[in-house]
């Protein structure tokens, strides 16, 4: 069996990617989909302490990881509409391009 | 570590590297199918079944195919020739850096590498169903709530808004017969 451990770190390497990836893409889209990895991080956590915590009948773990689910796919329809009307308002998704609010 | 373990930790973060490095955005979508699709291998790995497959149906089936239409809609798809990263993007990478850093020095500076790990629980998906049922129903029915919202929200952002017809509706809203014949004239 594997250890816990061994998950946490899959899931730190797979939060720092999306991180990464958040903070340097230009492309809008490209952030988003960072954004979702960085969530699908924190959703392989909460399986895995669920999986190894002292009670893994209650089942608290799994239900949350359902409504994280659900709000991140809220998430991704609203940040993608939005992605296409500012793209029909600029004419680009990339974010250093969007600056009309820079003082 | 087994050697499924092994494999899957390995998929997915090779299709998370490539979906944030590749310069060919519909390339970078397939790569993110490939890495959802194998951490919901790990939670089937995890014992999590339900979780596992709900993550394919809206992960890989839906959230994929949203960012593929949102590729296509806005002309994306194409690969330019302009830099991929942002003019800042080592202070990016650096603030990743540190994060993972923090985070990994945590993880192995608690107590977990000597946790052993438990029986595997009998989770039914009945058992599920009634728990959503019963202790989690007022979450269930906000979240319910939430996705209508965001659905309606998400629908009104992205429809294309014609300003002339909306104040036209709006002032002349007696005379849409008027309006019917004057199109009715038009080539």
């Amino acid at each position: 069996m594997t250890p816990l451990v061994a998950y946490l770190l899959l899931s730190a390497i797979l939060f720092a990617i999306g991180l990464a990836g958040a903070l340097t893409r230009r492309n809008a889209i490209l952030v988003l989909v960072g954004i979702e990895l960085m969530l699908n991080a924190a959703n392989l956590n909460f399986i895995a302490f669920w999986r190894f915590g002292p009670n893994p009948q209650a089942l608290t773990g799994v239900l949350f990881v359902l409504f994280s689910i659900a709000v991140a796919a809220a998430e991704a329809a609203v940040g993608l509409a939005l992605i296409i009307a500012i793209y029909r308002q600029y004419r680009t998704t990339h974010v250093d391009q969007i600056n009309g609010m820079k003082g | 570590m087994t050697a499924p373990f092994a494999i899957l930790a390995v998929l997915t973060i090779a299709g998370a590297v490539a979906a944030m490095g590749l310069r060919h955005l519909v390339h970078c979508a397939l790569a993110l199918v490939v890495a959802l699709a194998s951490l919901a291998a790990v939670y089937l790995q995890l014992d999590a079944q339900f979780v596992g497959f709900a993550q394919i149906l809206v992960y890989v089936g839906a959230v994929a195919i949203l960012i593929v239409f949102a590729i296509l809609l806005t002309r994306s798809g194409e690969a330019g020739t302009q830099p991929i990263a942002s003019p800042s993007w080592a202070a990016g990478i650096g603030v990743a850096t540190v994060v993972f850093a923090v985070i990994t020095g945590c993880v192995l500076a608690s107590g977990f590498t000597q946790r052993e790990s438990p029986a595997a629980p009998d989770v039914a998906t009945r058992l599920i169903g009634e728990a959503l049922m019963t202790q989690f129903v007022l979450p269930l029915e906000v979240v319910g709530l939430l996705l209508t919202v965001a659905l309606i929200g998400g629908v009104i952002i992205a429809m294309r808004e014609r300003k002339s017809e909306v104040t036209a509706a709006l002032g002349e809203a007696g005379s849409i017969g008027k309006r019917q014949s004057a199109n009715g004239n038009l080539p």
